[in-house]
């Protein structure tokens, strides 16, 4: 089944999509498999059982080269980029002005180049951005002739340590060169489903051969973006446009842990960020909202844009994403409600349909990370 | 000739011939909807009215309305569903989600025999 959209762009993968049987939906300007006939339901189970593929390639990878491209790029995130080890990677944001946040991303140190992975709905912004602060500073590379596969799940490390052996010793959050069966593959164990797993940057001209071999191996599945959006809802992650956008900061976001030591008011690199001031002024003073896991306490999903109430039926938050955890077993949430009500065991209800649902806030992830930390 | 109709809006409608009908959704819908997690059943008693909302069905993906096929009043949910959604997906035919009492027999004389929802669903 296919869109049938001409406007919409093709990953390298597209044809081996149709082949699987995808159902293709248009996503950020893609033509992408939001499912394949096993079902959203049975690939997310598959996902926490053995090891999904993900076609990933629509997300945008740049390269920033030169020496100062490190300290360049720590002007648009609040993120220790200079002393990330060689092979390392970390998760960044860009900010604004306003201390909101335009995107989030993956920085990798390769040792010659910074190595990013930016959100492909934000792809066109990130680069503009990018350019317009750091043309002078390094040099940008947008690489539009690779193709990005993740193979995440329980069993991923296995799958992949049977054709690249060096992949074993791979720990969360770091990268390596790795070769299969000549194909040349940049690689970091990282993902985002809350699993362990790779994410693998290919030529476009080898990936559809990289991805037969992957699925030769029984363990393996094609698995699509509806299952890759409730995987990272089960881990707790945030999904750009939804629990993140321009006008929530990252202290709002409850992403304390991403804001690196060195750059925070303390720190050997204070601040020098676009939107610094508001961000380290929040970190000292405290925000009025925060993100939360929101646990329904019947069946029912609720879903994004749901606003919660408190006892009151004043509307006191809302929820960010909502949906159904196949491996939790129930409707699993996360949103935004005052700082004082973020707390753990906190009830309100959701009003669904004009109906109250009872909902709890819950500490995330929903489900147990499973990362390969040696 | 059979006793169950379809409607524009996806569902099956079996005329038990007193009077009464069972209402669920056909298997064309099921596959459109992916995995059901959750339906929110009428109440015994709730007075429908053609065309408008009686029952929302979600899946992992989205909820969805369910619509009235004919005027009546709802006698009985299917209560299995409430635990198990999914039976829907096993077997779309075989799973009714509520039973109404008809408000007026001919409105099944609107309704679609196999072949015409066939045709509908063959230019979706």
């Amino acid at each position: 089944m296919s869109s049938n959209d001409c406007s919409l762009q093709r990953t390298a993968l597209y044809d081996l999509h149709i082949e699987a049987g995808a159902k293709m939906v248009p996503f950020a300007g893609y033509d992408m498999p939001v499912q394949y006939p096993l079902g959203i339901k049975k690939e997310h189970l598959h996902s926490r059982e053995k090891a999904g593929l993900f076609d990933v390639s629509h997300m945008g990878q740049v390269v920033l080269k030169g020496q100062r491209a490190a300290r360049a790029l720590e002007r648009l995130v609040p993120v220790d980029i200079v002393d990330l080890g060689e092979m390392c990677q970390r998760y960044a944001l860009f900010t604004n002005e306003q201390g909101g946040v335009m995107d989030d991303l993956m920085v990798t140190n390769t040792g010659e180049q910074l190595f990013l992975v930016v959100n492909a709905a934000c792809k066109e912004q990130d680069i503009e951005h990018l350019k317009t602060h750091l043309a002078d500073q390094c040099e940008i590379e947008v690489l539009e002739d690779r193709a990005l596969l993740a193979l995440q799940g329980p069993k991923a490390g296995e799958v992949f340590a049977k054709l690249a052996p060096e992949s074993a010793d791979m720990v969360f959050m770091t990268a390596k060169n790795l070769s299969i069966n000549g194909i040349d593959c940049f690689v970091t164990r990282s993902g985002y489903t809350g699993e362990d797993g790779f994410e693998i940057s290919v030529a476009n001209h080898q990936a559809e051969e990289l991805a037969k071999i992957l699925l030769a191996d029984n363990d393996v599945e094609w698995i699509g973006l509806g299952a890759r959006d409730s995987l990272r809802l089960e881990a707790g992650l945030c999904l750009y446009g939804n629990d993140l956008n321009n006008e929530i900061s990252p202290v709002e976001a409850s992403l304390m842990w991403a804001l690196s030591k060195p750059r925070r008011a303390d720190g050997e690199r204070p601040g020098g960020y676009i939107g610094a001031d508001v961000i380290m002024q929040q970190m000292q003073e405290g925000v009025t909202r925060k993100r939360v896991g929101i646990k329904a306490l019947g069946k029912m999903p609720v879903r994004d844009g749901v606003e919660l109430v408190d006892e009151n039926d004043t509307v006191v938050g809302k929820v960010s994403s909502g949906g159904f955890g196949p491996a939790f077993g129930g409707p699993v949430a996360m949103g935004y409600v005052p700082t004082e009500m973020a707390q753990e065991g906190v009830k309100l209800d959701a009003l669904v349909r004009g109906k109250k649902v009872p909902v709890e806030v819950v500490k995330l992830p929903f489900v147990k990370q499973n990362y390969f930390r040696g | 000739m059979s006793n169950i109709k379809y409607s524009a809006e996806h569902e099956w409608i079996q005329d038990n011939g007193d009077g009464t009908v069972l209402i669920g959704i056909t298997d064309f819908a099921q596959q459109q909807l992916g995995d059901l997690v959750f339906v929110e059943l009428p109440e015994v008693g709730d007075e429908i009215t053609k065309g408008e909302e009686i029952s929302v069905i979600e899946s992992v993906k989205a909820a969805s309305d369910l619509y009235a096929p004919v005027d009546g009043t709802v006698i009985e949910v299917n209560e299995a569903l409430e635990d198990e959604p999914e039976l829907i997906n096993e077997d779309a035919m075989a799973n009714w989600i509520l039973k109404v009492e008809l408000a007026d027999t001919s409105d099944l004389d609107d309704l679609m025999d196999e072949a015409a929802y066939q045709e509908l669903t063959e230019e979706e």
